[in-house]
């Protein structure tokens, strides 16, 4: 998604000389498309993620359209407050872009993963957020979400090879993305793992189960409707995300489950535990805490009562 | 543009009434702005109207004393008399902290550190713009703490930013005691210069000065940010306030920050104003 973003940004900035690119001095090897294009218009900030927010807010003000990149923790996580009071407050067009999904930066540490940027930032009514589930719906996200009076959190992943099967770059704010349906079990995926939920879908229609199969990528506003429609015609749902599971896609999935008193149980697969201080590549990861595509399979074969108990 | 003076004592018979009408504290905080906030709004900044695109920026950093600022705003007629009256009301738009939904006020803040950065961004979206239009931003001397602050000022060293003037009310208090007890910055002008701004020191309560400080040139090729160091007295105006003396409340002892918290009694209230009156 990363050459998604920068290309969609140059595309955008070519016909709004409102645009502006700040970075807290990374996007090394990714940012220099759009540095070489709009030389005036992009501003390594320094280490300072903070402040990179609070500059962006005061740009705003003026009437500038500021987008600010760094890797996800420290574009969502360090500067929580900053963006709170500053383009969540005044609401102000200012984007964020998080890079690196859930456990992208695997081999980098526990410090670099975003476990909890989404569930941290959907704490922000006034702040809309898009979790691509692969480029090209990251390439569409971009252009469809520019125009947004207030500010928006994209939470981008480093890969631009991976396509979901059938997603097709669409992307609509506030609405599921159903890529399949069936009558057994209920897949909802967001962000990295949408992939891998993908797969299993796949694999448990080759095992003679009905899966339906959704994307949720975005919040504030939620796709609420949309979720609750889908998941008022089947049973069971097993929840998919490299979030801790506190904040993210599976309180999401059960706070509409648990409003709407739809008679469904949710079987979520997200992050249980803190790190323990070992690191690995992002599909070691997600067989490490139980998020691969065999375990999602297992989850969903559980949850229709055919899995080992 | 019209250049109107504001009267120092109107602004702080204001920041008492309306101190004394809501029972609410950071009277200290409010009082030892005041010139520094006449001297911004009666002569420093440029700007015709609170939502003109083109009149220079403040930020309040140090939201605390946001009371001063209403003040200044309903002199200037921004806001009214009845606004005022809603200071620390319920559903009103004049809370302790100053909001953007008010008229006048161009950013929101309220928790330390944030202001600078805010201030640097709207200098740098000036100059990116084209526009002569000015940031202005209030620091406090604790504000120095947050880390935050920093990073804005090697930032705004780093990229000129000649639109960007700052003020720190250096009133050598923070909310639990003295900024030198708690946590120290001495050699404060050093410090800025050593981050690569421009420094001038003020009388914080000699409007003129403040005034020269904020609206003078910068000396041909320096194309530094500039701070200006504003010598502050907390409570400035009200004795017993300056000398931290709790007239009404006798069981506290006498502390140079207790009026960074207390209410005014009716008798504290009368007594201040007296002095005022006296004086001013």
């Amino acid at each position: 998604m990363r050459q998604a973003f920068v290309q969609g940004l140059c595309e955008l900035a070519a016909d709004d000389d409102r645009i502006v690119l700040l970075t807290g001095d990374l996007g090394f090897m990714v940012l220099e498309p759009f540095r070489e294009r709009f030389p005036t218009r992009f501003i390594n900030v320094g280490v300072a993620e903070q402040n990179m927010v609070g500059l962006a807010t005061g740009l705003a003000e003026a009437g500038l359209r500021p987008y600010v990149y760094s890797i996800a923790p420290f574009a969502a996580l360090r500067p929580f407050e900053f963006i709170r009071n500053g383009p969540v407050l005044h609401n102000l067009a200012v984007r964020i872009v998080g890079m690196g999904m859930g456990f992208e930066y695997g081999h980098a540490g526990p410090t670099h993963y975003a476990l909890e940027d989404i569930g941290a930032l959907r704490t922000l009514p006034g702040l809309t957020i898009v979790v691509p589930a692969d480029s090209a719906q990251a390439a569409t996200a971009i252009l469809k979400t520019a125009d947004r009076p207030g500010p928006v959190y994209y939470s981008l992943g480093k890969d631009d090879r991976l396509s979901v099967p059938h997603l097709d770059g669409h992307f609509a704010l506030g609405h599921l993305d159903v890529i399949r349906r069936g009558a057994d079990v209920a897949i909802i995926a967001s962000g990295s793992l949408s992939i891998e939920a993908a797969a299993a879908a796949a694999a448990l229609a080759g095992q003679g189960v009905a899966p339906t199969l959704a994307i949720v990528s975005s919040y504030n506003p939620d796709p609420e409707d949309d979720l609750a429609e889908l998941l008022s015609g089947v049973r069971v749902a097993v929840s998919v995300e490299a979030q801790t599971i506190s904040g993210g896609l599976a309180a999401f999935v059960s706070s509409v489950i648990a409003s709407r008193g739809l008679d469904c149980r949710l079987w979520p697969l997200a992050v249980r535990d803190s790190p323990d201080g070992s690191s690995g590549s992002q599909a070691e990861r997600w067989l490490e805490y139980g998020l691969d595509r065999a375990a999602i399979v297992a989850q969903a074969l559980q949850a229709i009562g055919l899995g080992q108990r | 543009m019209n250049i109107v003076p504001i009267d120092p004592t109107q602004i702080r018979r204001l920041i008492l009434f309306q101190s004394r009408r809501a029972n609410v504290g950071h009277i200290g905080s409010c009082l030892c702005v005041v010139e520094i906030l006449a001297a911004l709004y009666g002569q420093a900044l440029r700007e015709t109207s609170a939502d003109d695109p083109d009149r220079d920026r403040f930020v309040l950093s140090k939201g605390h004393a946001a009371l001063a600022l209403y003040a200044v705003l309903a002199l200037k007629g921004w806001i009214s008399e009845a606004d005022l009256g809603t200071f620390c009301g319920d559903n009103s738009r004049l809370g302790v902290h100053p909001e953007s939904s008010l008229p006048g006020v161009d950013f929101s803040t309220g928790s330390l550190g944030h202001g600078l950065s805010f201030a640097a961004g709207a200098a740098l979206g000036a100059r990116m713009q084209g526009s002569p239009r000015r940031a202005f931003c209030l620091l406090s001397d604790a504000e120095c703490n947050e880390g935050s602050v920093w990073e804005a000022a090697a930032f705004a060293a780093h990229h000129r930013l000649t639109q960007l003037t700052t003020v720190l009310d250096w009133n050598g208090q923070q909310a639990f005691g003295r900024t030198c007890d708690i946590v120290d910055y001495p050699n404060l002008r050093e410090r800025w210069e050593a981050f690569g701004w421009r420094v001038t020191e003020v009388d914080g309560h000699a409007v003129p000065a403040l005034a020269h400080a904020l609206s003078a040139p910068a000396p041909p090729g320096d194309e530094s940010p500039h701070i200006v160091l504003a010598r502050t007295t907390f409570g400035k105006g009200v004795s017993y306030m300056e000398r931290g003396i709790p007239i009404a409340q006798t069981h506290l002892p006498v502390n140079s920050i207790n009026w960074h918290y207390l209410p005014m009694s009716a008798a504290e209230y009368e007594m201040a104003m007296a002095e005022l009156e006296s004086v001013g």
